[in-house]
């Protein structure tokens, strides 16, 4: 187990490298001069010269990336051009919020998605599976932004269940310690505030949920149905145990294995591309702040925030890895 | 005879599918007895499996279904229990083991798991005694190192040890009766002949009466007592084992041992049975092996024959043991002789 955690590690370093060959080349491959964009239109020669100068932007390419590659290892990942604040420093109340929003929504699509499919896989044809199939594909078409504003509509306007936007209450915020607001109020005992907080939740998470939900329920079903042909299911009942225990131990397990790799990209991808969500909810979250630096041509925050999500997204799927070993002892790299 | 612990009357299991009702077990009558090694013979599509997992309940449904018949296990009919009682039943008092051992087990437990978990269903015991018990089942099998084997996953193992811990399985609740569905089929002559002397031994040792499904003949004149002889749903022979083998009354038993290469005698071709199992249907007429038979006449194309009665407690399924049909009988006895 651990000789395979490590091996799986080392094979991280290329895909490491790679990115952070294509967020430097990001810089040097938009039109303009990095150090005329930051000074403006109007800024005459000399600055430019200056700046460039002081920037490092004269020295070859190679070094400049040696350079780039250093700063990253130490943590820092540059300043911020609007806000002239560190960005290692800035990013991670976005990466909080994100990173909060995801599991929940996860959580969400994990839950009724893998039993919604258990469930109709066990009663194929019937009544259930032919509803939960039908949600399943409204799920999946159904447009992010459209659901979003839908659920505002009627859960916030209309009978005012759930907050419309927003991560708490902003006219009595709370101090941050993690960021992750649930944890932070409960780190707080103020258990009003962590009620607060999921009635917050509650809204984006289903927004965001509901796609990678309809995918997990459909591919848990199909995948499960396979799993119920298989020979070892028919020993399992042969030796007299209960249809319960076939579905949740031996068949769940086995089913698992495809999904768990679809929870695993489904993952990734809502911590990337949340910007909808994110926008609609006013979640600060990593997707908005990148948005936000794109408006402003914010450089070093676009190359950081694209950077922190790949790397989030390698982290994820060093997990999914490690689940899978765990689950399923065949496999070996 | 001692008591029977198995008998099925009448069996009919039908399959109902878009091209119609299949009639997989098409009146199967077969009897058990305590301690007996009963082989079940025949092609591809002659019912065998299907009736092996009827007497478990295990048919896959839909599109199965038991549609008439009895299966009577120790005078219980197993047609009318209820899911509950045949789960009690299932690898407790009748077990059954497989032709794939490379897929009957599951690949993500242990194989201790798979053991302790059979063992735990039908027995009120703790953790560790299930534990000492699925070692001992495994010792009891032939299975080297079985201290280390019951934490190892069922690919760490080859088909023969695999099909080992099956049977380790199916005999750790002490079962009446032993379904074997071509238990070894998939394995290699050696490893085959080892599982076949391991399922004698137990037979002996535990008195546990066996059903094994078959289509090797060697096989069964390697263990079975007796055997019944299927052909297209219906059993068209049985008798005990020595006399089926000797000498075979129906055609299709016949053209089966035909069918064996023999160790004496250098032959150019392999002889077989012409053409195929045919797909079994309702309401056909005439017998089921008439246009395949080499005796067949008249009357086989039009009446479909029944089980006679022959000496011995013998059956067979074929006009020429009805007597009113001497003349042919004569003739067809003549044939085989020649």
């Amino acid at each position: 187990m651990v000789s395979y955690i490590i091996r799986r590690l080392l094979m991280m370093v290329p895909v490491l490298i790679g990115m952070t060959l294509i967020t430097f080349s990001i810089v040097h491959l938009i039109p303009g001069n990095p150090a005329q964009v930051i000074l403006g239109e109007t800024a005459n020669q000399t600055a430019i010269e200056n700046l460039e100068e002081s920037m490092g932007l004269n020295e070859p390419y190679l070094n400049q990336y040696g350079l780039y590659v250093k700063d990253l290892l130490q943590g820092d990942l540059g300043t911020s051009l609007r806000s002239n604040a560190e960005i290692s420093a800035e990013i991670w109340p976005y990466i909080a919020a994100t990173f909060e929003l995801t599991i929940f929504a996860m959580l969400f699509a994990v839950f009724i998605g893998v039993n919604a499919g258990i469930i109709s896989a066990w009663k194929q044809n019937s009544w259930f599976d032919f509803l939960a199939m039908l949600f399943a594909l409204i799920g999946v078409s159904i447009p992010v932004f459209w659901l979003a504003l839908m659920e505002q509509w009627i859960f916030a306007q209309e009978l005012g269940w759930f907050p419309a936007y927003g991560r708490q209450d902003n006219r009595d915020p709370m101090a941050p310690i993690t960021y992750f607001y649930v944890l932070d109020s409960l780190i707080h005992l103020d258990f009003s505030r962590t009620g607060t907080i999921l009635k917050h939740l509650v809204l984006p998470s289903i927004a965001l949920g509901t796609i990678p939900m309809a995918i997990i329920a459909r591919m848990t079903r199909s995948s499960m149905l396979e799993v119920m042909k298989s020979d070892y299911i028919r020993t399992v009942r042969a030796k007299g145990s209960g249809q319960f225990l076939i579905i949740y131990k031996h068949a769940l397990k086995n089913a698992m294995i495809p999904v768990l790799t679809v929870i695993g990209l489904q993952a990734g991808v809502l911590l990337g591309g949340a910007i909808l969500t994110e926008t609609i909810f006013s979640w600060p979250g990593i997707g908005r702040y990148v948005f936000e630096a794109i408006n402003y041509r914010d450089y070093p925050v676009i190359q950081s925030g694209i950077l922190v999500v790949a790397f989030i997204f390698v982290i994820i799927n060093l997990v999914v890895d490690i689940l899978y070993k765990i689950i399923d002892p065949r496999i070996n790299y | 005879m001692s008591e029977i612990v198995l008998e099925l009357k009448e069996l009919h299991t039908h399959f109902f599918t878009d091209n119609g009702e299949i009639p997989a077990a098409n009146g199967v009558s077969i009897k058990v007895h305590k301690g007996e090694v009963v082989g079940i013979v025949g092609e591809s599509g002659s019912g065998k499996s299907v009736t092996s997992l009827s007497i478990m309940q295990l048919i896959p449904s839909p599109p199965g279904r038991i549609v008439s018949g009895e299966i009577n296990f120790k005078g219980e009919n197993l047609v009318r229990s209820s899911e509950k009682r045949m789960k009690k039943l299932r690898g407790n008092e009748i077990s059954m083991i497989f032709q794939e051992p490379m897929t009957s087990l599951n690949p993500l437990f242990t194989i201790g798991n798979q053991l302790i978990e059979a063992i735990r269903i039908h027995q009120k015991i703790t953790k560790k005694e299930s534990r000492q018990k699925a070692i001992k089942m495994l010792k009891l099998v032939g299975i080297p190192r079985a201290d280390a084997i019951v934490d190892e996953y069922p690919h760490q193992l080859s088909g023969g040890m695999r099909q080992r811990v099956m049977i380790a399985m199916a005999m750790s609740c002490d079962p009446e009766l032993l379904i074997a569905d071509e238990p070894t089929t998939a394995l290699d002559v050696t490893i085959q002949a080892q599982i076949l002397d391991l399922m004698r031994n137990l037979n002996k040792k535990e008195n546990t009466a066996i059903l094994l499904i078959t289509h090797d003949l060697g096989v069964v004149a390697e263990i079975c007592d007796r055997v019944v002889v299927m052909y297209a749903g219906q059993v068209v022979e049985q008798g005990t084992t020595r006399e089926i083998l000797k000498n075979p009354q129906h055609p299709y038993s016949q053209g089966l041992i035909k069918s064996l290469p023999k160790i004496h005698e250098r032959e150019q071709k392999l002889y077989s049975i012409p053409g195929i199992v045919p797909k079994p249907k309702t309401g056909g007429i005439g017998c089921n092996f008439a246009p395949r038979c080499e005796f067949a006449f008249e009357r086989c194309f039009h009446e479909a024959p029944e089980l006679y009665s022959l000496e011995d407690n013998r059956k067979s399924r074929c006009f020429l043991h009805d007597n009113n049909e001497g003349e042919v009988k004569k003739h067809a006895k003549s044939d085989i002789e020649s």
